[in-house]
């Protein structure tokens, strides 16, 4: 009867306080610069040392400048200190450390399934809410705040209650240049920024199965942008062999065993569910958002919504608000709004299948005049192997910038961000207000439509593009 | 220490608007910090100040009827977005001690409960005519009583919350909860012990 997540979750309690809160074990940790030098602080404090030091993974993603030199220097004076305080704690606690010099760097989401670390079965948290794209291996993976990297630095365990049971079953096939980013945004355009809050949501049916698993992070990594802290996807086939021969992988004494105890992992047949949505995939087109949150995406042969044939009166007034932001009258065709720059990136889009298909539609075009387009690696190891396909080469002819990983404007923390008013295609995940920088303007798409929008100098539909 | 969480009679600020996102709570550029003091001064800071750092007179933390209010009251899906819990020292920093919605993100949620800031769940139609009283007559006060479960709005008005037991045992007496946990260390060696023999792969520690 269990779901993947119950199966998961009952093999993880360490105590049951009898008030449906249980004391859950915490496989792995991996841990940012952002949100942890407080952690560290707080233990220090109390007199407290790391339970399990090679539990934790550590590395500088969101401070890092992008460009070549910053080894050498970073000019901000707070990102370095983040950075070094970084260093400072995870050596002082025998934490293992990929450096802002290490190839193997990267977005904190996208270095642990690369190095073999995420596992199906397992928990692993981080302190941060994109945390739940590890789910893609079936895992219970969550996002959470200083206070509990803290708690699972010092007890390699959290207080846990019970989130309700959604099920999201997309099926049929995907038609071409429509990708697991359109999967995602319009899942959340039909549930809403808050509709799997209190809930762990697992995607199911054909189409996820026919995904690779850079396709399903994808999926899962934007399942917070729907309120649920957890997305997961049961491992199967694609996953062993994604994972099959990873560093920190089970060896090969260990492999077929592991294997073995994986496939008892997914949900029953008769497993119950609070929730069940269903999408079929095979009708969607691609997607992009017109506004501040990311449930305003349409489909981009769309107009701009009109917020006055909105009935309820705040989600009305938060139209009306989210338009006056981004700047768009009711009724503009969404293929007519222009932009300013291009970002293709981020833990939702920067491994290798999204450069691959940005690339694609770059080949022999050329970014449009006045637009500034960047392409930032999620890894060091999505970088080296780009290059090695040529990637890199397609980029630069094109007119677009190759940038060293980092999580650079999917967040205005690094020299890398919009100023007032820009407009930014973006394969990020978040739009909000002032995400990519104070007064920034973002449209959320996948890697073929951004990289669409680049050459057109304007928000596009990426099939009329390539026809 | 966990600061105590006590009842409190305040000013309410409303802040009359939905899915209100961490980003916006305090923006990324504040989070360089190493520290958990001093967020303060970046709360809200996109819609307190214009681009030229001039205050907007109209945003309610910027009117003098609301100065000193410990009660925050928004609407849905308070927190969204971003973990980070800087969102809440910000809040604190300024002055919150609670903060009342028709709904919070989870994370957002968990990281009130870790810093003695209580998030308080209200129906939709309550927190509505929580806000439109706030607007309508500035300066009106808000009480919030932990022990009670109760909200008292400035007409008189008694609103009952539900919270987790556990969670208000924590805020009503300040709990610091790894040392709870800590005191279940023998129960932690034993899952550790029971899942090198079950689980091998997965106690293979990285290196350091
Ligand atoms: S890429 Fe963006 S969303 Fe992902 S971890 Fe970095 S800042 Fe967060």
């Amino acid at each position: 009867m269990p779901t993947l997540f119950e199966k998961i979750r009952d093999r993880h309690v360490v105590l049951e306080r009898g008030d449906g809160n249980v004391l859950l074990y915490i496989d792995r940790q991996l841990i940012h610069e952002v949100t942890s030098p407080q952690a560290f602080e707080g233990l220090r404090l109390a007199g407290r040392r790391v339970r399990r030091p090679g539990a934790m993974l550590a590395v500088p993603d969101h401070n890092v400048p992008t460009t070549p030199d910053r080894a050498e220097r970073i000019d901000d004076r707070e990102s370095r200190e983040q950075i070094e305080e970084l260093r400072k704690n995870a050596l002082g606690a025998g934490v293992a450390l990929f450096d802002i010099a290490d190839p193997r760097q990267g977005i904190v989401h996208i270095i642990g399934p690369e190095s073999g670390l995420v596992l199906p079965g397992i928990t692993i948290v981080c302190g941060d809410s994109h945390t739940g794209t590890l789910g893609a291996f079936g895992t219970i993976a969550f996002g959470v705040g200083t206070s509990e990297v803290e708690h699972v630095l010092a007890t390699q365990t959290l207080w846990q209650g019970t989130p309700r049971r959604m099920r999201v079953t997309v099926s049929g096939a995907l038609p071409p240049l429509v990708t697991p980013k359109d999967v995602i945004l319009a899942v959340i355009a039909k549930i809403g920024a808050s509709g799997g809050t209190g809930h762990a949501i697992e995607f199911a049916g054909d189409t996820i199965r026919r995904m690779s698993m850079e396709g399903r992070m994808t999926v899962c990594n934007m399942t917070i942008e729907a309120g649920a802290r957890f997305g997961l996807i049961a491992p199967d086939e694609t996953t062993f062999a994604y994972l099959k021969g990873k560093p920190l992988a089970p060896p090969p004494s260990l492999w077929d065993a592991a294997v073995e105890d994986w496939k008892t992992l997914p949900s029953d047949p008769d497993a119950t569910w609070d929730r069940e949505v269903a999408l079929d995939a095979s009708i969607l087109e691609p997607h992009v958002t017109w506004g501040t949150s990311p449930q305003d995406a349409l489909p981009v042969v769309g107009s701009v919504p009109d917020p006055e044939a909105q009935p309820d009166p705040s989600e009305r007034s938060r139209m009306r608000r989210a338009l006056d932001y981004m700047g768009l009258a009711p009724g503009t065709r969404l293929t007519d709004i222009p932009i300013d720059k291009v970002f293709i990136g981020s833990c939702t889009n920067a491994r290798i299948e999204d450069l691959r298909a940005a690339a694609d539609i770059a080949r022999g075009r050329k970014v449009a005049p006045g637009v500034t387009a960047l392409v930032v690696p999620g890894s060091g190891l999505v970088k080296r192997q780009a290059e090695e396909e040529g990637l890199d080469r397609v980029f630069a002819e094109a007119g677009f910038q190759w940038r060293l990983p980092g999580c650079s404007m999917c967040l205005g923390m690094n020299p890398d961000r919009l100023k007032a008013g820009e407009r930014c295609a973006s394969t990020s995940n978040r739009n909000f207000e002032g995400r990519q920088g104070p007064g920034g303007r973002t449209h959320l798409m996948s890697p073929s439509m951004a990289a669409a929008a680049a050459v057109s100098g304007r928000i596009a539909d990426v099939r009329e593009v390539t026809r | 220490m966990i600061r105590k969480f006590e009842s409190l009679t305040t000013v309410g600020v409303p802040l009359d608007r939905g899915n209100v996102d961490t980003d916006a709570i305090i923006p990324a550029r504040y989070l360089k910090t190493l520290k958990r003091t001093g967020l303060g001064a970046g709360l809200f800071f996109a819609w307190r100040y214009d681009a030229g750092g001039v205050p907007f007179p109209g945003f309610p933390l910027n009117r003098p009827e609301y100065r000193g209010g410990e009660v925050l009251v928004a609407g849905e899906n308070f927190g969204c977005g971003s973990s980070r819990e800087h969102a809440v020292w910000a809040l604190s920093d300024f002055g919150f001690r609670a903060v009342i919605a028709p709904s919070f993100s989870d994370i957002f949620r968990n990281n009130c409960l870790k810093n003695g800031m209580l998030p308080v769940t209200l129906p939709a139609p309550e927190v509505r005519a929580l806000i439109d009283a706030l607007l309508a007559a500035p300066g009106g006060t808000v009480e919030v009583d932990l022990p009670a479960q109760t909200v008292t709005g400035p007409g008189g008005d008694v609103h009952r919350f539900d919270i987790d037991p556990f969670a208000k045992r924590c805020l009503l007496e300040g709990l610091d909860e790894i040392a709870l946990t800590l005191a279940c260390a023998a129960e932690i060696d034993r899952y550790e012990r029971d899942g090198k023999k079950a689980t091998p792969w997965l106690f293979l520690d990285l290196p350091g």
